[in-house]
Order: structure tokens, then C-alpha cells, then sequence
């Protein structure tokens, strides 16, 4: 499999490999990171971080413990909770905005100019409040299933169900049936 | 459990997220690796969420891998354009014509240092070339014109230092008074080295005309029109000159020249200061 290849060769420290997996996965990262600390020039050089990381610890991901893009939104979410908990992030950020990623995409003007954009901002807007959250906990955050049904106080299969039926919307929306 | 029930679950979708145990992801893998309708689908959710995540970028990423490789030291694979200069032509010699009738001496100096400076900064780019045999148009395209602007920066700097080189300030006339040009003289070679910088633009179907003239009585000879003006980057013309010259003179006439100068058209004009 190609991206398994790409993976392997990344790890042997191939830059070529290196940048097409960046050009994979980069605007997806830049994306989790804005979101959770809310300023452009913070969520670059958390991004910077986060490959440089990713860079030197290649050789920890195995794929037996999950997909390469788990592994790398990981590092990402990670690196930008970090960054919020810093001294002078806090300083300069007296309060953050407790909003979910979709203000982002719903005030977004960059959006416009993204492949996907429509069918997104269409779906965010027919999302239910309940698919919003569970989204924004497990993907955009990285809670795991059990703090996920703590946050949201119902079972983890209700998460479960859930959560598939809310990206089933968002396959439809985007054709990724 | 069937597969299909096994997607139906939403464990798929926790797995992608990273939700799982490290216990229920390997065996998450496992099926993975039994079922490609399974993997299949891990794919499709992948893609999806990579999609929506994506959307929630404040900008473009792409610049920003350029940071990164830079804090890694791994620059190497993409050729760096190295910054030749980008105007040697116009600007250099805007400074150098000028500065070199001023302080002659001071501007040389200067002069020599860009040459070598041009020189490394050539030396570099085909280390640099040798080093990486890729294709790299942009690059190659620059040494070239680097390379042409050395040989003709060589040949103008020998003019300029030459002494017996006369140098002939001609000023700004009445039709257009902040116009301005300067005439290197080579009486050895018997040709003239016109900067004329400091002249506008010509309008459409006009161009320059460059006179020599004697004094008494007042003769002007054509030494021929500037057809290329616009096009020429350094706005520095070698033109042949084997007259007597007491001064100089450009005028402004129709395409294809004139017989005699048009007078009211004059932009520029200077005497040679003395006739050794």
C-alpha cells in the first residue's frame, strides 16, 4: 500500500516521503491546531512544532497502534493544548473563546476558496448541536471515548452510534460513500 | 459479527479519532489487515475527517513546511534559487555611470566589488548546479543572464576606467529639462558609449537620435536613432562615432530618424569639454 510505503520510508528519514505526507495531512493539522488555540500566527508555529516532532519521532509510530493520521493529529492536538497552557500563551490570551470548530468554518472567509468548503458549511449548518459536540470532543480535541461519555453524560455506545451517524452525514455531504 | 456490523458499530470512527484503548486498536489493525471492505471504510472516514478538519485552517499550510525543513537543516532537496541580483542592469549602472563621474576613483573600488561579488555569487549557483544535475530552468536561466550581464559589466567597466576615455555630460534642454545622458567617448576605438538613463521613455513612433556636432559653424552628422530603447535593460548603447565631435546632442524624431535634428525636439545636449 502506498501510504504505508510513504510511512515506511518517512521513517528512514526520506524527505521526499516526509513532504508528500505534509501535503497529505497539513491542512488537516493546521485546522485542529487554529481551533484549539485561536490564533494564526500561535497555530504556525505550533504546525512547525508538531512536524519537527514528528520528524524526530518517527520511528515511535507503529501501525499496529493505529493509522498514521491518528498518530499524527495526536502529536498536533497535543502540541496545541500544550501551547494553551504555556505561560505566555496565557498572558496573551487572557480568555479563550469556548467555542467549537464550527464558528470557525461558519465566520470563515478562506473557506470559500476550499475544494470542500460548500458541502462543509452546508453540512455544519444542518449539523445538530449533538453531532457538533461529539465532533468536536473526539476529533478536534482527541478525548477518548470514555472522557467523551463523561463529558457528555450519556453511554459509550450512545457516543458510538452516535458519532457514526454524524460522519455518515458529513461522508454524504462530502461524497465518501 | 459480521463486518457489516462491525462497521455499523462506530468503533471505526473511534479508532480514527484515536479514542480507543491500545488494546481495541490492535485489534482494530488485526481486522484490518483479515477485511479490506473494513479497511476500506476506515479510509473513506479518514478522508472525510481529514476534509472537515482541513476546512477549519485559518490559512495556507504550504509555506509553512519551508520553516520546518529549515529547522531540520533538510533545505537540500528543494534547489534554492540563489538572489542574483535581479536589476544589475538598470540599477547598478544608474549608480555606477554616475557615481564613477564623480568620484572616479571611489566608484572603481565599488565597481570592482560587485564584479566580485557577481563572480562568487555565479560561483556558487554552479557549485550549486553541479551539486544537483536537476532541472532547474529558473536557475540556469538566471546564470546566463548573469553571465551576460558580467561580460558586458567587464567591457563597460574597461571603458569607464580607460583614460583616454572622454566623458561628455550632456544636460537637460528646454522641451524636456530634468532629462539628462552621459556620452563615454573612445576616441581609440572610434566609438561613443551613450547612458542615457536619465531620458524618458519615447512616446509611440518616435525615437532618439543621437547627433554629433560641430561647433563653428554648427554641423550636425547623425550618428543614428535608438530603435531598441525600451527593450534595452541598462539603457547603455555602444554607437560608432568616427567624427571630429565638438558636442552632442539627442533629439526626439519620427521612426527611422531624421535628416537634420528637429530643434524643438532637443532633450539633452553637452560640449566636449576639451579636444586633446
Amino acid at each position: 500500500m502506498q501510504l504505508e510505503l510513504l510511512v515506511s520510508k518517512f521513517q528512514n528519514k526520506d524527505e521526499k516521503a516526509f513532504e508528500a505526507l505534509y501535503n497529505m495531512y497539513s491542512d488537516s493539522m493546521h485546522g485542529v491546531i487554529y481551533n484549539i488555540v485561536r490564533d494564526h500566527d500561535i497555530a504556525e508555529e505550533v504546525m512547525q512544532d508538531v512536524f519537527i516532532k514528528a520528524w524526530h519521532n518517527a520511528s515511535s509510530y507503529s501501525s499496529k497502534k493505529g493509522r498514521f493520521f491518528t498518530w499524527l493529529i495526536n502529536i498536533a492536538r497535543n502540541a496545541a493544548i500544550d501551547k494553551t497552557r504555556s505561560k505566555t500563551f496565557k498572558n496573551s490570551k487572557k480568555n479563550l473563546h469556548a467555542d467549537f470548530f464550527v464558528d470557525i468554518l461558519e465566520n470563515h472567509e478562506n473557506l470559500n476558496s476550499q475544494t470542500d468548503a460548500i458541502g462543509i458549511k452546508k453540512f455544519v449548518k444542518k449539523l445538530a448541536k449533538k453531532c457538533i459536540e461529539v465532533i468536536e470532543l473526539l476529533y478536534f480535541k482527541g478525548y477518548t471515548q470514555k472522557e467523551a461519555s463523561e463529558t457528555l453524560e450519556m453511554p459509550i455506545g450512545t457516543i458510538k452510534t452516535r458519532n457514526r451517524n454524524c460522519i455518515n452525514e458529513l461522508r454524504n455531504m462530502l461524497d465518501v460513500t | 459479527m459480521t463486518n457489516k456490523e462491525y462497521i455499523e458499530s462506530g468503533i471505526l470512527e473511534l479508532y480514527v479519532a484515536g479514542a480507543l484503548s491500545e488494546e481495541e486498536n490492535e485489534a482494530v489493525y488485526q481486522k484490518l489487515l483479515e477485511n479490506p471492505d473494513i479497511l476500506d471504510e476506515v479510509l473513506k472516514i479518514e478522508a472525510a475527517i481529514i476534509k472537515l478538519t482541513a476546512a477549519a485552517r485559518p490559512s495556507d499550510s504550504k509555506h509553512i513546511f519551508t520553516a520546518v525543513k529549515e529547522a531540520l537543516g533538510l533545505s537540500k532537496t528543494e534547489p534554492k534559487v540563489i538572489p542574483l541580483p535581479g536589476k544589475p542592469k538598470t540599477n547598478w549602472f544608474a549608480y555606477t555611470g554616475w557615481a564613477a563621474s564623480v568620484l572616479l576613483a571611489g566608484g572603481l573600488i565599488w565597481l570592482l566589488n560587485q564584479n566580485s561579488a557577481l563572480q562568487s555569487e555565479i560561483n556558487t549557483v554552479e557549485t550549486e548546479i553541479n551539486k544537483q544535475l536537476i532541472d532547474n530552468q529558473l536557475l540556469e536561466e538566471q546564470i546566463s543572464r548573469a553571465n551576460a550581464s558580467l561580460e558586458e559589466a567587464n567591457k563597460l567597466l574597461s571603458v569607464i576606467r580607460d583614460k583616454d576615455i572622454i566623458a561628455v555630460p550632456l544636460a537637460g534642454q528646454a522641451v524636456y529639462p530634468e532629462a539628462y545622458a552621459k556620452v563615454y567617448w573612445d576616441k581609440k576605438t572610434n566609438n561613443i558609449y551613450l547612458d542615457a538613463q536619465g531620458l524618458p521613455e519615447p512616446p509611440r513612433g518616435k525615437v532618439y537620435q543621437v547627433w554629433s556636432l560641430t561647433l563653428s559653424p554648427l554641423t550636425p552628422t547623425s550618428l543614428g536613432t535608438i530603435d531598441n530603447f525600451a527593450t534595452d535593460d541598462n539603457k547603455v548603447f555602444t554607437i560608432s562615432n568616427a567624427n571630429a565631435s565638438e558636442a552632442f546632442g539627442i533629439t526626439l524624431e519620427p521612426a527611422g530618424g531624421s535628416e537634420t535634428p528637429t530643434m524643438e525636439q532637443l532633450y539633452t545636449l553637452g560640449a566636449v569639454a576639451s579636444t586633446p
